[in-house]
């Protein structure tokens, strides 16, 4: 019951919007009914473009966040074990944590030009912060006897960080990395908009500028399943792998 | 750790941000990076200040202000007001919770295009954009408290026999201020990347317009200061927003 009424809305949306395109004969360059939306999506994803597209925005997704999460993890392991460390650090992220990773688009721009690198690295950029603060959490939240017997068991310092605190933070580390996620989905969906000819956006962008409303609203929805996918694998990773732990770590 | 400990390890981070500058700028002079891509904080600094004082930074400057903070003023009004229409119904919420949970995911700026596709590359365009984008934070934060308040003070309300406004109003909607705060500190976020996507995209004079000619045109040190510059209204508009929450709720800490 309570599904049903959630599907009504959008049903009815759609209900109306095809009844009422076709009802008026409006021939329009910035809108087309659902059902030619529906038929530009399935040509679309059968003549490959929307695969190949799709390929290339999960790429930068990826690495970015391979990169500025790997680096981030690094960074908060680092400032979790030397508090020191941690509090020389603060003014310089509280300076520079602020900065929209889209202002540093034309820096990349002048220094690797348009393609793969520079939608990477700004991808990267924006992942490195959720990665770091909820990995300083995570660590400085770690259960104090732990520590106490890594200490007893005089494991070396390599041997406590990979035996006793990753494995004790991970849970806070995923939820960082699933934030981390959906911020370089959509650092990179938004430099391709603008400006990097690569990816979904990019698809979406010509769409839009050829004046191709239904493939336009087709990439628009297929971004949205992307959006939604990587945000339900992640969540659905999280439950499975840390069960409990996932949950209390969220908060 | 005492207050004054805990000053002193702070002035010592700022020494560190100084040290981090002091560096940028050996590397600058010393590095064999060509200026065009890397110009000194020296330059960077003078490209400035001269831009403030004379140049067309302070104007585009004032420009990109202005369009953030209307959008973003107008996108809490309009989720402040939908957020508590929806959430203080059990039927919206039913009927469109689903919606929203469903257009959540979705990266805002792909919303672009749509909407350039309707208004054209105008100033309205980024307008819109900027209100559509920074509602979603405001819009599912209110929803979220208001919908959460305290059974006790529902029972109470109902007691009192309040009408659906005079609940909203005296119960539903203080009770949901630190979600309403959080999400309006999200929202300039939003708002503020947004709109650096916007002049970029529609040409439009501000900075983010700025910093992409400038870039385009290799002169890296008004670059860098047009992005010092954005840095430092994500900074302060934070910093403005975290000090009214801290004001605004003391009566919510104990």
């Amino acid at each position: 019951m309570k599904t049903l009424k959630g599907a009504l809305f959008p049903v009815a949306v759609l209900l109306l919007w095809e009844i009422g395109m076709r009802a008026s004969g409006i021939q329009s360059d910035s809108l087309a009914p659902p059902s030619q939306i529906a038929v530009a999506f399935y040509e679309a994803l059968f003549d490959g473009t929307v695969l190949d597209r799709t390929a290339q925005t999960l790429f930068v997704v990826i690495c970015g966040l391979g990169i500025g999460g790997g680096l981030a993890l690094v960074f908060s392991v680092l400032m979790g074990l030397v508090p020191a460390f941690a509090r020389l650090m603060q003014f310089s992220i509280e300076v520079l944590r602020p900065v929209p990773p889209v202002a540093l688009i034309p820096v990349a721009m002048l220094i690797f030009g348009f393609g793969f690198p520079m939608e990477i690295t700004l991808c990267a950029f924006a992942c490195f912060w959720p990665v770091a603060i909820y990995g300083h959490a995570a660590i400085a939240n770690i259960e104090p006897q732990l520590l106490d017997v890594s200490r007893v068991l005089r494991l070396s310092p390599v041997a406590r960080v990979f035996k006793i605190v990753l494995p004790a933070a991970l849970p806070r580390y995923f939820v960082g990395f699933r934030l981390s996620a959906a911020v370089s989905l959509i650092i990179a969906v938004t430099v391709e908009i603008t400006i990097n000819p690569l990816g979904v956006g990019f698809e979406l962008m010509k769409a839009s500028q050829s004046l191709h409303p239904d493939r336009m609203f087709a990439m628009l929805l297929w971004i949205g399943v992307i959006g939604g996918g990587l945000n339900w694998a992640l969540l659905f990773a999280q439950r499975r792998l840390f069960g409990r732990a996932g949950l209390a770590a969220a908060r | 750790m005492s207050g004054l400990e805990r000053s002193l390890w702070y002035l010592g981070s700022i020494a560190v941000t100084a040290l981090l500058v002091g560096l940028w700028q050996f590397v600058a002079d010393h590095g064999g990076i060509p200026p065009v891509f890397l110009p000194g904080p020296d330059k960077a600094w003078d490209a400035l200040m001269s831009g403030l004082a004379s140049g067309p930074i302070a104007k585009v400057t004032l420009a990109t202000l202005r369009r953030m903070i209307y959008g973003w003023v107008l996108a809490s009004l309009a989720g402040v007001a939908l957020g508590a229409l929806i959430g203080s119904s059990r039927q919206a919420r039913d009927y469109l919770g689903p919606t929203l949970e469903m257009i959540r995911p979705v990266p805002v700026s792909a919303f672009m295009p749509i909407v350039i596709a309707f208004l054209g590359l105008s100033g309205d365009m980024v307008l819109v954009v900027i209100a559509l984008g920074a509602i979603w934070p405001v819009l599912l934060a209110t929803v979220h408290g208001v919908s959460a308040v305290e059974p006790r003070l529902v029972e109470l309300s109902r007691m009192l026999k309040l009408g659906r406004l005079a609940m909203l109003w005296k119960i539903a909607l203080p009770n949901a201020q630190p979600d309403i705060l959080a999400g309006a500190r999200l929202g300039l976020t939003v708002s503020l990347v947004l709109t650096v996507v916007g002049e970029m995209l529609t040409s439009q004079n501000g900075l983010g317009y700025y910093v992409l000619l400038e870039g385009r045109a290799f002169h890296s040190a008004n670059l860098f200061a047009g992005v010092i510059l954005l840095g430092a209204i994500g900074l302060v508009s934070n910093l403005a927003l975290q000090a009214a929450e801290a004001r605004l709720l003391r009566w919510s800490r104990r």
